[in-house]
C-alpha cells in the first residue's frame, strides 16, 4: 500500500473567504430583523420559489441552513436533546430536532439570532416530515402558514397540468405576501429578480462543469457547501449573482494554470447524500488522505439541478419557478432519475468511483441507497462505498468505523490501479 | 533469513503472525488487546521475537499493523484495514476463496474478494455491535458459561427459540425471559447463533455468495456458529485453525510484499509477484 499523506488541509481559500463574506451579510440582516421586527419568513431550501418573497421584501429564513450551522460548529447536541426531552423521537430527522430545540432555547426572536418568522411557507418538496416541522413552526410561533403542495414526479418531465396546479399556488402566496406587507406585487421587479437568479445560476453550472478538468479546481462535494449558500438562500440577488462571477473567474483561473484543491489528485468520485456536518472536516480529511476529489456531488444539487441546463427564465416568471420547484431539484425526483444523474456524473465528469453518504435521522433521503449501491456496484460496474452516519447527530459518527471502511475502499482501488499500471507496463514491454 | 510481520490489534485480542520470504508462518502470538493498544501491539511482537527460535528484531524488516489499533503500533511500517487483510490471509489459507465472513469482537464483515486475494466489494454492520461475536460474549455473560463451550451446546438443541432482537444490550433480557419459560440452554443458545447467522447473511447477500466461502475471525472457532451460518447459506465454509490470525497473516503477506520488492530492487528486476507495493 501506499504510504498515505496524513497531514491536515487547510481548505480555505478566495471562494471559501468570498462566501463568507456574502453569508455573513445575509446573516447580520436576519440579526437586525430579529430585533426590528422586519418581515422573514421560513422557507425550505429544496427548489424553493425564494424569488417571490425577495419581490415584497420578506426576507428568507432557512431553518435547515440554522441547524446545519449549528451541527458545522459541534453545538447541535443539546438542542437536539432539548427535542427529545419534549417528545421527539430518537430517529426522527436531526435537522428538525436541533432547529425546534434551538428555537425553544430563545435562538430565534428578539434575542436570538434569527428573527422571529412573519410567515412559514412550507414549500413541500419531496420531503414530508418537513411538513411536520414547519406545521410546529407555525404553532410555535403562532404565525401564519402557506402550505404550497407540489406534486412529485415519477416521469421525466411533469404535466402541463402539474405546472398550472404549482402555479396557481404560487398566486395564492403572492396573495399572501400583499397581505402581509401592504405591498403590490410588481412583476417587472421579479423579472428583474431572476435575472439575477439566472445570471448565479449560469455561474453555478460554470463552475460545476469546470470540475471536468483534472485536476478539479475545487471539491464538488465539500466546497460545493460554499456556494450552496448564495445559489439557494440568496439567489436573486446582485451580490449572489456577483459572487458567482467571481467564482467562475477564480476556477477558470485554477483550471487555466493547471491548479487542482488538490496537490496531487489521485482519485476523482461522485459523493450521494449530505455531508455528516458534525464531523465535517474530519470527515472530508479521510478522503483527502487519498487524495481523493469529488467531481460531482447530488447534495449539492438538493436546491436545483441547474447544472443540465435549467435556469429561471425572467420571461416566464412563475413558470419557471414553478418548473424549478417541480422537476429541477434533486429531491422531488423518483430514484431512478437520481440513478441518470449519479451516471451521467460518473460518465461525463471520468470518476472513479461513487461513495455514498446514507443519513440515519433521514430515511427520505437515505431510502433506496442499498438499492443504489448494488445498481452501480453490479450493473454499472462503479466501485461503490457506503457509509452510514447523519448529517445532524454527533451520536452516529464513528471516526473508527469511517476511517476503516474508507481506508479499505481505496485500498481495493489502489490495487486496482496498481494491478492495471503492471498490466499495461507488460504489454508495453511485449 | 529476512521475515515480515502482521500485528491485527483489534478490539478484544490482538493477534501477530510472522512469516518468511518463502510465504511460510514461522510464528503466532495472541494476547489480550487491554486499554493500551500501543502496549498492545508491541507485547505481540516482542512475544512474537521471543517465540521464534534464531530470530531477532533485526530479522524482522518489514511490519504492517491492522485492526482498530493500527495506527498505535509504533513499530508498524504500514498500515492496512482488516478488510483487505482478511481478504489476503483468507486467500492465503484457502487459494479458492472468493467471499470471506469475518466475525470478531464488535465486527462483521462480508468481503468479496478476487482472484489474487484483492477486495472487490465489502459490507459491515453498522456502528453498532448487534450480531456480532459481542452479542455471543453477552449471550455466555448471562447464562454463567464460557465463550468456548456455547456453540457446541448449541449444536445439541432440539427447539430453537426465537430471539427477539439481535442487540447486543437487550440480549441479557431476551435470555431470561426464555430461561423464565423453561426453555433449555441448547435451545436458547441456537437461537442466539441462529440470529446472529440470519444477520450477517443479510450483509453476506448484498456483496454476493460466491463459493468458496472462508469463515475468518475469533468467532469462527465457535462451531455453533459455523454450523448456523452453513445451515443458513446451505454451503459449508472454508475454516482454517489459522482463522484468528487470517487478519495477521494477510498483514504479514503485505509486509513480505515491502520485504520482496526491497529485494527486487537492489537485483533491478521487476517486484511480481509483490503486487500490492505501490510504486
Amino acid at each position: 500500500m501506499a504510504a498515505a499523506t496524513t497531514e491536515k488541509k487547510d481548505y480555505r481559500g478566495t471562494v471559501h473567504s468570498l462566501s463568507r463574506d456574502i453569508m455573513t451579510g445575509w446573516m447580520t440582516q436576519l440579526k437586525e430583523a430579529a430585533s426590528n421586527g422586519a418581515p422573514s419568513a421560513y422557507m425550505m431550501i429544496s427548489g424553493n420559489c425564494v424569488e417571490i418573497l425577495r419581490c415584497f421584501d420578506i426576507l428568507p429564513v432557512f431553518p435547515e441552513i440554522n441547524a446545519l450551522q449549528l451541527a458545522i460548529r459541534k453545538n447541535s447536541l443539546p438542542y437536539i436533546i432539548k427535542s427529545e426531552e419534549i417528545g421527539y423521537a430518537s430517529d426522527n430527522c436531526a435537522y428538525v430536532k436541533a432547529d425546534i430545540g434551538y428555537s425553544l432555547c430563545g435562538g430565534v426572536g428578539v434575542d436570538g439570532n434569527t428573527p422571529k418568522p412573519s410567515m412559514i411557507v412550507c414549500n413541500f418538496v419531496g420531503c414530508n416530515v418537513y411538513i411536520k416541522w414547519f406545521e410546529h413552526c407555525s404553532s410555535m410561533f403562532k404565525v401564519p402558514m402557506v402550505m404550497l403542495d407540489i406534486p412529485f414526479v415519477r416521469e421525466e418531465s411533469p404535466s402541463s397540468d402539474d405546472i398550472r396546479y404549482v402555479m396557481t399556488q404560487l398566486h395564492e402566496l403572492i396573495a399572501q405576501c400583499e397581505q402581509l406587507t401592504g405591498k403590490k406585487f410588481d412583476l417587472d421587479r421579479l423579472r428583474m429578480i431572476l435575472r439575477d437568479s439566472a445570471r448565479a445560476e449560469r455561474g453555478w453550472t460554470r463552475c460545476k462543469h469546470l470540475c471536468k478538468n483534472r485536476p478539479a479546481p475545487f471539491d464538488a462535494y465539500f466546497d460545493s457547501i460554499n456556494m450552496m449558500g448564495p445559489i439557494n438562500a440568496l439567489r436573486g440577488t446582485r451580490e449572489a449573482a456577483d459572487f458567482f462571477d467571481a467564482v467562475v473567474a477564480e476556477y477558470e483561473r485554477m483550471v487555466a494554470d493547471g491548479v487542482g484543491v488538490l496537490d496531487e489528485e489521485q482519485f476523482r468520485i461522485v459523493v450521494e447524500g449530505p455531508p455528516p456536518y458534525p464531523a465535517y472536516r474530519s470527515f472530508r480529511n479521510l478522503f483527502e488522505k487519498w487524495r481523493a476529489v469529488a467531481v460531482q456531488s447530488t447534495y449539492s444539487t438538493v436546491g436545483g439541478t441547474w447544472e443540465f441546463g435549467f435556469e429561471h427564465d425572467p420571461d416566464r416568471p412563475l413558470e419557471s419557478i414553478a418548473e424549478q420547484m417541480i422537476i429541477h431539484n434533486l429531491c422531488n425526483r423518483s430514484m431512478l432519475e437520481r440513478y441518470r444523474q449519479i451516471r451521467t456524473y460518473v460518465e461525463d465528469w471520468n470518476a472513479d468511483a461513487l461513495v455514498i453518504h446514507s443519513i440515519k435521522s433521514c430515511r427520505l433521503f437515505s431510502a433506496g441507497q442499498g438499492d443504489m449501491r448494488e445498481h452501480f456496484t453490479r450493473d454499472l460496474g462503479v466501485p461503490t462505498l457506503m457509509v452510514e452516519s447523519d448529517l445532524e447527530d454527533p451520536r452516529y459518527y464513528s471516526e473508527a468505523q469511517m476511517k476503516n471502511r474508507i481506508d479499505a475502499f481505496f485500498e481495493s482501488l489502489q490495487y486496482k490501479r496498481i494491478r492495471k499500471g503492471k498490466s499495461d507496463a507488460q504489454k508495453i514491454e511485449i | 533469513m529476512e521475515y515480515a510481520a502482521g500485528i491485527d490489534v483489534g478490539s478484544t485480542q490482538t493477534k501477530a503472525v510472522l512469516v518468511d520470504t518463502a510465504r511460510a508462518i514461522v510464528g503466532r502470538v495472541l494476547t489480550d488487546t487491554g486499554a493500551n493498544l500501543k502496549r498492545a501491539g508491541q507485547r505481540a511482537l516482542d512475544e512474537l521475537i521471543a517465540c521464534s527460535s534464531n530470530i531477532e528484531r533485526g530479522d524482522v524488516r518489514f511490519v504492517v499493523g491492522t485492526g482498530y489499533g493500527r495506527y498505535r503500533i509504533e513499530a508498524g511500517d504500514a498500515q492496512v484495514t482488516e478488510i483487505s487483510c482478511h481478504a489476503r490471509g483468507a486467500h492465503m489459507l484457502f487459494p479458492g476463496t472468493r467471499t470471506v465472513i469475518d466475525m470478531g469482537g464488535q465486527d462483521t464483515k462480508a468481503i468479496k474478494v478476487g482472484a489474487e486475494g484483492d477486495v472487490l466489494d465489502f459490507c459491515m454492520n453498522d456502528k453498532c455491535a448487534a450480531g456480532t461475536g459481542r452479542f455471543l460474549a453477552g449471550a455466555a455473560d448471562v447464562l454463567g458459561l464460557s465463550l468456548d463451550a456455547i456453540g457446541g451446546i448449541s449444536l445439541k438443541a432440539t427447539k430453537p427459540v426465537r430471539m427477539t432482537s439481535v442487540c447486543t444490550v437487550f440480549v441479557e433480557s431476551d435470555i431470561l425471559s426464555h430461561l423464565a419459560q423453561n426453555k433449555k440452554i441448547e435451545d436458547i443458545l441456537a437461537g442466539v447463533h441462529e440470529a446472529i447467522a440470519t444477520r450477517t447473511i443479510g450483509l453476506v447477500r448484498r456483496v454476493g455468495m460466491d463459493p468458496e466461502i472462508t469463515f475468518t475471525g475469533g468467532v469462527a472457532r465457535n462451531i455453533g456458529m459455523v454450523r448456523a451460518l452453513e445451515a443458513k447459506l446451505g454451503a459449508s465454509l472454508n475454516v482454517s485453525a489459522e482463522s484468528q490470525f487470517t487478519g495477521a497473516l494477510g498483514a504479514a503477506l503485505f509486509a513480505l510484499d515491502h520485504v520482496l520488492a526491497d529485494r527486487c530492487a537492489a537485483v533491478g528486476v521487476s517486484p511480481e509477484p509483490a503486487v500490492w507495493v505501490s510504486e
